[in-house]
């Protein structure tokens, strides 16, 4: 019987690992459920039950004996290559291929995995965005420069605000109030012509597109919560950087 | 016309990737981010020069945009979200957003009113173009089913 319970007990951390993992990077709510409920079933616990909001996971298992654990989601970001490993893992799980305990040394392994791509990288990345979405909202080729310079601006200085104060209102807030800034002295040094584009664009990297997406897709899912609640994070977002903008076109 | 169609093609598909990157896609998927990005762009593009109404021109890009990853998750057995997430971005509708924002900051109430319903209205573009494929998806999965069990 204690053979059993401790075997359920890491059956319940191995999923909740999992969950944990997804939802932090920002996977869509079923699909974080889903997860684990095959993971739970392949180790043969086959009632099981999740219910998760963005900030928490409560996961319950009812045989042999009922056990609910409840797990807490503070600080979530975009991570699509966790979510892609996770997904590999339980996949390797559901057909037999790793037991218990290797299945939770790969889920620590990928949980503690450092961002593949460095945040130099991430930067020039926004900067070249921004100078591409200029082009595609038919702005002219003369203010690709300024507006990747305004964009790369901007990205820094939301990820530098995020590390120095961990309110993400703020940190996108002033983004935006750089880009605005950066935009509107470029306009008037003569180096940008197009104002109105050179700020679009350059906005868009702050822009919260997987929040919109995920919220839409946990609605009709029927996961209500979940989607309501990211909605309104993604309408704090744009929030955030709407007042940015609006602080530097009021002067 | 062709230069135009041809500097839209490579911006998009770069600026899909980019953002790809930015989200921390796996390197073997940013190809495939940046060709969903593009096709639905592309489409977007072409409808807004065919006189089309920007909000059914959100709608068929988005659809597209989802129906390519779907494709692509079930291909390269990868969650769906790493493909479709870039290429909806551009879709996003920043810059009727941000005209909003300038009349509500020139104090132009009534126009900034009418901008913020066609915002909202492109953002539910998204959502339509989103729901109708994975409906499409459901029904396909269905059909495929019922139709290696009749066998």
């Amino acid at each position: 019987m204690n053979d059993l319970l401790k075997r359920e007990h890491d059956i319940i951390k191995v999923c909740l690992l999992a969950g944990k993992i997804m939802l932090q990077s920002g996977a869509e709510t079923y699909r974080v459920e889903d997860t684990m409920m095959r993971i739970a079933a392949a180790y043969g616990v086959e009632n099981s039950h999740s219910y998760m909001t963005p900030t928490g996971i409560i996961f319950s298992v009812e045989e042999p004996q009922h056990i609910t654990r409840l797990i807490r989601i503070s600080d979530r970001t975009t991570n699509l290559y966790k979510i892609d490993q996770v997904n590999s893992v339980s996949r390797r799980v559901s057909i037999g291929e790793l037991t218990i305990e290797e299945a939770r040394t790969a889920l620590e392994k990928i949980e503690h995995e450092p961002a593949i791509y460095p945040t130099w990288l991430l930067i020039l990345l926004s900067a070249v965005a921004s100078g591409c979405f200029l082009i595609m909202f038919r702005g002219i080729w003369p203010d690709f420069i300024p507006a990747a310079i305004a964009g790369g601006l901007g990205f820094s200085c939301f990820v530098f605000m995020h590390r120095v104060i961990p309110v993400r209102f703020f940190a996108e807030f002033s983004g935006a109030l750089l880009i605005g800034i950066a935009s509107v002295w470029m306009v008037r040094y003569g180096f940008g012509h197009q104002l109105d584009m050179i700020i679009i664009s350059s906005v868009m990297p702050l822009v919260p597109g997987l929040l919109i997406t995920n919220a839409i897709r946990d609605l009709m899912a029927g996961h209500l919560i979940s989607g309501l609640s990211k909605g309104a994070e993604a309408f704090v977002t744009s929030f955030a950087i709407g007042a940015g903008i609006a602080f530097t076109l009021s002067f | 016309m062709a230069a135009f169609y041809i500097q839209q093609l490579i911006t998009s598909f770069i600026a899909s990737a980019a953002f790809g990157m930015m989200f921390n896609a796996p390197k073997k998927a940013l190809l495939q981010c940046g060709f969903a990005g593009m096709v639905g762009w592309l489409l977007y593009i072409m409808l807004q020069d065919m006189m089309v109404q920007p909000v059914t021109a959100t709608v068929v890009a988005a659809f597209c945009v989802t129906m390519i990853s779907h494709f692509f998750a079930k291909k390269y057995k990868t969650p769906i979200i790493v493909f479709s997430v870039s290429g909806i971005i551009p879709l996003v509708p920043g810059g009727v957003a941000y005209n909003a924002l300038r009349h509500v900051a020139q104090n132009q109430f009534d126009q900034a009113v009418q901008l913020g319903a066609q915002a909202f209205m492109i953002s539910g573009a998204i959502a339509l173009g989103l729901l109708l494929s994975e409906v499409i998806n459901q029904v396909i999965r269905k059909w495929s089913i019922s139709r290696s069990i009749s066998r």
